[in-house]
């Protein structure tokens, strides 16, 4: 059971699937949806395991990311 | 009786910006406005501005721009060699509503067209003043700074050779210009993280929290506070006019010749007078139509081909009465006025009107 | 109870809208937000002011919290001299694209750091004229298809690409020039410190500071979304490099 540090909540209605985020969560917990948003990309799910580091934060150019830890 | 100071134009309108409070100035050197650099120089530092010679007119004015942005009164200037550098900043004045003095002291006469229609991109006009001598220029200076922030725009000088180093006499007396609107416009960093930041751009968007018109009504706006201007703004100075057959309209230092010869022919019983616009933008048509109603011949006499006479055929009733008198006339240094400006071709070229029937 | 820490805000504090109109996969808002947390973490939102350039970055200026002026192509530098010069106690930030700057303002920039003018310049190199739709600037790497340069830019033709980062750093009135780049967290993360540095130099006054960031403009490159950050590294770090060119001696 892999240990949950952190959590996302993300404004996906925003995101315009760029996928950047995807690579760059260091323990790689993102996965692009099948689903799309209202402007018709695909956005991020958060797996199971997120540090808390706000990577993803830092590469999203549509500011999708709010970034928590536990503790 | 006030005591006067024998000093160089350009020192004098230095002086003159000094006292209404410009505390930046920018430039380049270039004949005949270098001058007016140096004493800036010189003088602005002691009075708690800056002066910067720049490396360039583009980045000059641009200085200035970014000075007055701060709610300072900021001015710049060259010749008009220089001056068409600095057009699309001046219209980027006009446009985002900036305070900005800009000093032509020109090499001649044939920058009319250049400070009256603007090379800059726009529907944006400059108030522009042409003195005629050195203490009108000091009085220009003052009202330019004064116009500039109660109209929130650029504003220009259009001197020349003749007032940037003649040493004249000089007992500037301090104009009461009346209030100027305070600057909330003014930025200085302070609604910063406020939410309600503040923002100066010509296409006038605004920001989330403190929208703005757009640039379409913006423009229009612009556009209208120009044509408010036209009216209320206009200044000229007209002699003899009332019974003259031939009035001579000019305006500039080459003004003064016409007043000399006007002196001399009406002292020989010749019924001429005279026009000058003293606003070169808003041109005085009103005045001018006025003022040469009566007369025969409306001659223009001004050193080009032929500028200011497109406002004087836009305004003059009977335009059938225009006749062009002056011409390009520079001197071998190409630096100032040349053989035309000279009472005896001006006074000959006068009669010659006068005997036409 | 677990108790929970916000690391990070989407939105960060001194972006009054986060909703843009640049591409996706642009690597401007993601500088962007970088300097946003500085000025704040810095506590000087209160007193800054930002000088924008002309390209796609305008629309992070016009959703600022920050006083801000737009000014002509290229002339940032020039005016924030102006702005500067009359608010000493101000921080005076530039905004400009490699177009505005590189291009258009490569006078004004090398001037004012001569100068030594004590505001800060942030370029934002994504080597591409993005906002006219992807034409070549004098920072396009070797090689790069932009609309004007199809086959890829060529030396013979097109001539080299201009690194301004190290023309700044030469003159003798800047006191610190970096180059970062927003690719990866790790990059943003580093260019976070240097755009830091900067602005705590400029209120050392310490002379002009520079803060070159590379971006992505996977549109002007003609590369996919996903691709932006990859090619970044192959093209862009590949020709400029990465990391602080001067620094003012200890």
């Amino acid at each position: 059971m892999t240990s949950v540090r952190g959590t996302v909540v993300m404004a996906t209605e925003r995101c315009k699937g760029c996928d950047l985020c995807i690579p760059a969560c260091p323990p790689r917990v993102l996965e692009m949806s099948s689903e799309t948003n209202t402007l018709g990309f695909h956005f991020p799910i958060l797996h199971d395991g997120c540090t808390g580091c706000a990577a993803c934060a830092d590469v999203c150019p549509d500011f999708v990311f709010e970034v928590w830890r536990y503790g | 009786m006030s005591t006067r100071t024998l000093m160089q134009g350009s020192e004098a309108i230095a002086d003159a910006a000094i006292a209404v409070g410009c505390r930046f100035f920018a430039g380049y050197p270039m004949l005949p406005f270098t001058e007016l650099l140096e004493h800036m120089s010189r003088k602005l530092p002691a009075a708690g501005g800056v002066c910067i010679n720049a490396d360039t007119e583009i980045e000059a004015v641009n200085m200035a721009l970014g000075a007055a942005a701060t709610g300072a009164r900021a001015a710049t200037g060259s010749c008009g060699q220089g001056i068409a550098l600095m057009q699309e900043a001046i219209a980027e004045a006009a446009l985002n509503e900036l305070p900005l003095v800009v000093f032509n002291m020109a090499r001649g006469q044939q920058d009319y067209f250049q400070a009256t229609r603007g090379g800059g991109w726009g529907d944006y006009r400059t108030i522009t003043f042409a003195p005629k001598d050195v203490p009108e220029a000091v009085e220009h200076t003052q009202r330019l700074f004064h116009l500039a922030d109660l109209h929130r725009a650029p504003v220009m000088m259009l001197g020349d050779y003749v007032i940037a180093h003649t040493h004249v006499g000089v007992s500037p007396a301090a104009l009461d210009l009346g209030p100027v609107p305070p600057k909330e416009w003014a930025l200085d960093g302070s609604m910063g993280g406020t939410g309600r930041a503040r923002q100066i751009w010509t296409w006038d968007r605004g920001k989330p929290n403190t929208p703005g018109v757009g640039p379409d009504q913006h423009w229009k706006d612009v556009a209208a506070k120009f044509a408010a201007i036209e009216p209320t703004e206009a200044r000229w100075e007209e002699r003899l006019v009332e019974d003259a057959e031939v009035v001579v309209v000019s305006w500039g230092t080459t003004a003064t010749v016409v007043d000399y010869v006007v002196d001399e022919l009406r002292a020989d019983g010749v019924p001429v007078g005279s026009f000058r616009p003293v606003t070169l933008w808003p041109f005085p048509g009103e005045a001018l139509a006025d003022a040469t109603r009566g007369a025969r011949r409306i001659l223009v006499y001004e050193l080009n081909a032929g500028q200011m006479i497109d406002d004087v055929r836009i305004h003059a009733e009977d335009r059938s009465a225009i006749r062009f008198i002056g011409g390009v006339s520079q001197d071998q240094t190409g630096m100032r006025q040349g053989d035309l400006l000279d009472a005896g071709v001006l006074r000959a070229r006068v009669l010659e009107a006068v005997k036409e029937g | 109870m677990t108790e929970m820490r916000l690391m990070a805000p989407a939105i960060p504090k001194l972006l009054q809208s986060p909703d843009h109109e640049l591409c996706p996969g642009c690597g401007h808002p993601v500088a962007w937000r970088q300097v946003l947390e500085v000025v704040d973490e810095l506590g000087i939102a209160d007193r800054t002011v930002i000088v924008v350039g002309h390209g796609c970055y305008t629309q992070m200026m016009i959703r600022s919290d920050l006083d801000s002026l737009q000014c002509l192509h290229g002339r940032g530098p020039a005016v924030a001299t102006g702005v500067k010069r009359m608010l000493p106690d101000a921080v005076v930030i530039t905004l400009s694209g490699d177009g505005d700057m590189v291009s258009e303002g490569l006078a004004e920039v090398l001037h004012t750091a001569a100068r030594g003018e004590r505001i800060t310049s942030l370029l934002f190199n994504n080597g591409v004229f993005g906002d006219t739709g992807g034409h070549m600037t004098a920072s396009t790497v070797v090689g790069q298809r932009t609309k004007t340069s199809l086959a890829g830019r060529d030396v013979e033709e097109h001539g080299y690409p201009i690194d301004v980062s190290r023309l700044v750093a030469d003159v003798d009135g800047s006191a610190y020039v970096a180059r970062g780049a927003v690719n990866t967290a790790g990059m943003a993360a580093r260019t976070k410190r240097m755009v830091r540095r900067a602005l705590e130099l400029q209120m050392a006054r310490a002379g002009f500071t520079f803060v070159e960031v590379l971006t992505m403009c996977p549109t002007g490159w003609f590369v996919p979304t996903a691709g932006g950050p990859e090619y970044l590294e192959e093209s862009m770090i590949a020709t400029y490099g990465i990391g602080e060119h001067k620094t003012p001696p200890d």
